[in-house]
């Protein structure tokens, strides 16, 4: 019960905050007479969540789909680099720098080339998303593996166990609280991803729909569908918290 | 299997003791000039040096010794997570580090058990590592963890256990190795007075009901008096044996008049001189 408590006061501040902005800005964009292409105000943005739900749902499901997949592939990339880096010091000193140096190349820059590559399909989407997605989970869970309790090791080799057993056994499940950061990460940049790469060449997605409203000045609806897509990283950031608190249910909960 | 060994009568223990001398053949450890330095930036840390000892089979050796003095290292040294850097060391029939690793279970200071796995599935990990299934390797363990009082507590994750609880639930993880050579680094180190003293009394009788080689660490003399058969004396760093007292009747229950009587505490004296 105080734990319920605990959460509704942990939602409540943001919330109020939150509400407190959109009051401000509904009367500023209604007393200040601004142009509705300019800034439209909250309603005028929740109207076009309405009225045009089917277009931007229908936008909205592409776009999670390309992220949830992105998502995906960059995970198990990711999971498989951290741990052949982890295994091997010469693929650490070889591959790791390059891994480190993929992240300074512009998505801007690199989303129109793959366009060029790989057409206007899906492809080029998910490998902008997996590039932003798969950084943050490489990190951490190189990170976490290579915090493993040097004694914790140790004890496994007085027990018998194999590098693999040692891997499967003590340093995978050691690293989980960090797989996970890194994928809280990754998730929320993924929607960004999405957006990035819809917005230089494709014919549906959230992007698509902020790229043509922009242009048509329907400013309320690139609002709605921005709203969308904040909504769609929140959710996505909560599962995998959720997912964390039902695999790690034991973390942060050790005495060293 | 492992569990096994624990019908073995104390008598048996008792008929094993060894006198203080030049070793025989059949010990079960043997540390000859060992030795062991660690490189630091512009010099090297000497931590032991020209340590001689020896395990009979089934003997209870205490090491105390000042803080630094390298007990912990010659633990780690006789179980092979390191080679001496002089002399040699003979654990069983083999000298070398893959062969002593293979004789030795080592009880760490601290219990290291797993958060992410239950009381049950942290003692079971050793039978796990030899191939069992995880059913199987929990069927084995289970009877051991209920002999040493957890029956109720195998599903509890370890940070829900007190802190003499998780050092069964390691003592328990240590003997399921079937090794037939403990080593026990401090196992009551962290622990309060009153759960140490009730934990020595449980590792006595633990200790009674089972045939294997055990050298214990400890820096309490107390401890060492009471658990052990014979009491190794390390001198402060770098750490060599300093003098050997035989016990004559070691882990006599209860504790609390053990620990008072006479004989006792004029070993206990002995001890501290020689320490000191």
């Amino acid at each position: 019960m105080s734990g319920d408590r605990r959460r509704a006061a942990s939602w409540l501040p943001p919330a109020a905050l939150l509400v407190a902005a959109l009051i401000a800005w509904e009367t500023l964009a209604r007393l200040g007479r601004i142009e509705d292409y300019l800034l439209p105000a909250p309603t005028e943005v929740a109207r076009s969540l309405v009225d045009d739900r089917e277009l931007l749902f229908a936008d909205a499901w592409v776009t999670a789909k390309e992220v949830l997949l992105g998502f995906g592939i960059a995970l198990l990339a990711g999971l498989a680099i951290a741990v052949a880096l982890h295994l091997s010091q010469a693929l650490r000193r070889s591959v790791y720098p390059l891994v480190v140096a993929s992240q300074a190349i512009p998505v801007i820059v690199l989303a129109p080339i793959l366009v060029i590559w790989f057409g206007f399909g899906v492809g080029p989407k998910l490998i902008v998303i997996a590039l932003v997605c798969f950084f943050p989970i490489v990190v951490n869970t190189l990170d976490g593996l290579g915090s493993v309790d040097r004694a914790q090791i140790d004890m496994m080799s007085t027990l018998g166990a194999s590098r693999r057993q040692t891997l499967w056994r003590l340093e995978l499940p050691r690293s989980l609280p960090f797989v996970f950061s890194g994928a809280k990460i990754a998730v929320a940049v993924a929607v960004i991803g999405a957006v990035f790469g819809e917005l230089v060449g494709s014919d549906a997605g959230l992007g698509h729909a902020i790229q043509v409203g922009t242009a048509q000045l329907v400013t309320a609806r690139v609002f709605a569908a921005v709203t969308l897509l904040s909504m769609m990283a929140i959710a996505l950031f909560a599962a995998v918290a959720a997912l964390e608190r039902w695999t790690v249910p034991w973390s942060g909960k050790e005495e060293s | 299997m492992p569990a096994k060994g624990a019908s073995v009568p104390t008598e048996t223990l008792e008929q094993q003791r060894r006198t203080s001398g030049p070793s025989r053949g059949d010990s079960a450890i043997e540390v000859r000039g060992a030795g062991k330095s660690f490189a630091r930036r512009d010099d090297a840390l000497q931590v032991l040096s020209g340590l001689n000892l020896s395990v009979e089979r089934g003997e209870v050796l205490a090491v105390v010794g000042p803080s630094g003095c390298g007990k912990s290292t010659l633990l780690e040294l006789i179980c092979g997570l390191q080679e001496p850097t002089a002399g040699d060391i003979r654990v069983g029939n083999g000298s070398g580090s893959l062969d002593r690793l293979a004789s030795c279970a080592l009880m760490f200071q601290r219990d290291l058990l797993f958060p992410w796995r239950s009381a049950l599935d942290n003692a079971a990990l050793p039978l796990q590592m030899l191939g069992a299934s995880r059913n199987r390797a929990r069927a084995g363990a289970l009877p051991l963890l209920e002999r040493f009082g957890l029956a109720g507590f195998a599903d509890a994750r370890p940070y829900e256990l007190s802190g003499g609880m998780r050092q069964r639930v390691a003592f328990v993880r240590t003997l399921l190795t079937g090794k037939p050579v403990l080593l026990l680094d401090e196992p009551f180190g962290s622990l309060d007075t009153i759960t140490r003293a009730e934990m020595q009394e449980w590792l006595a009788r633990a200790l009674g009901g089972q045939s294997r080689t055990v050298v214990l660490v400890t820096h309490d003399v107390e401890e060492a008096l009471f658990l052990a058969d014979r009491v190794a004396i390390l001198s402060a760093r770098p750490g060599t044996v300093r003098a050997q007292l035989d016990v004559p009747s070691p882990r006599r229950l209860p504790r609390a008049s053990s620990v008072t009587s006479a004989d006792f505490v004029a070993m206990r004296q002995q001890a501290l001189e020689a320490l000191s």
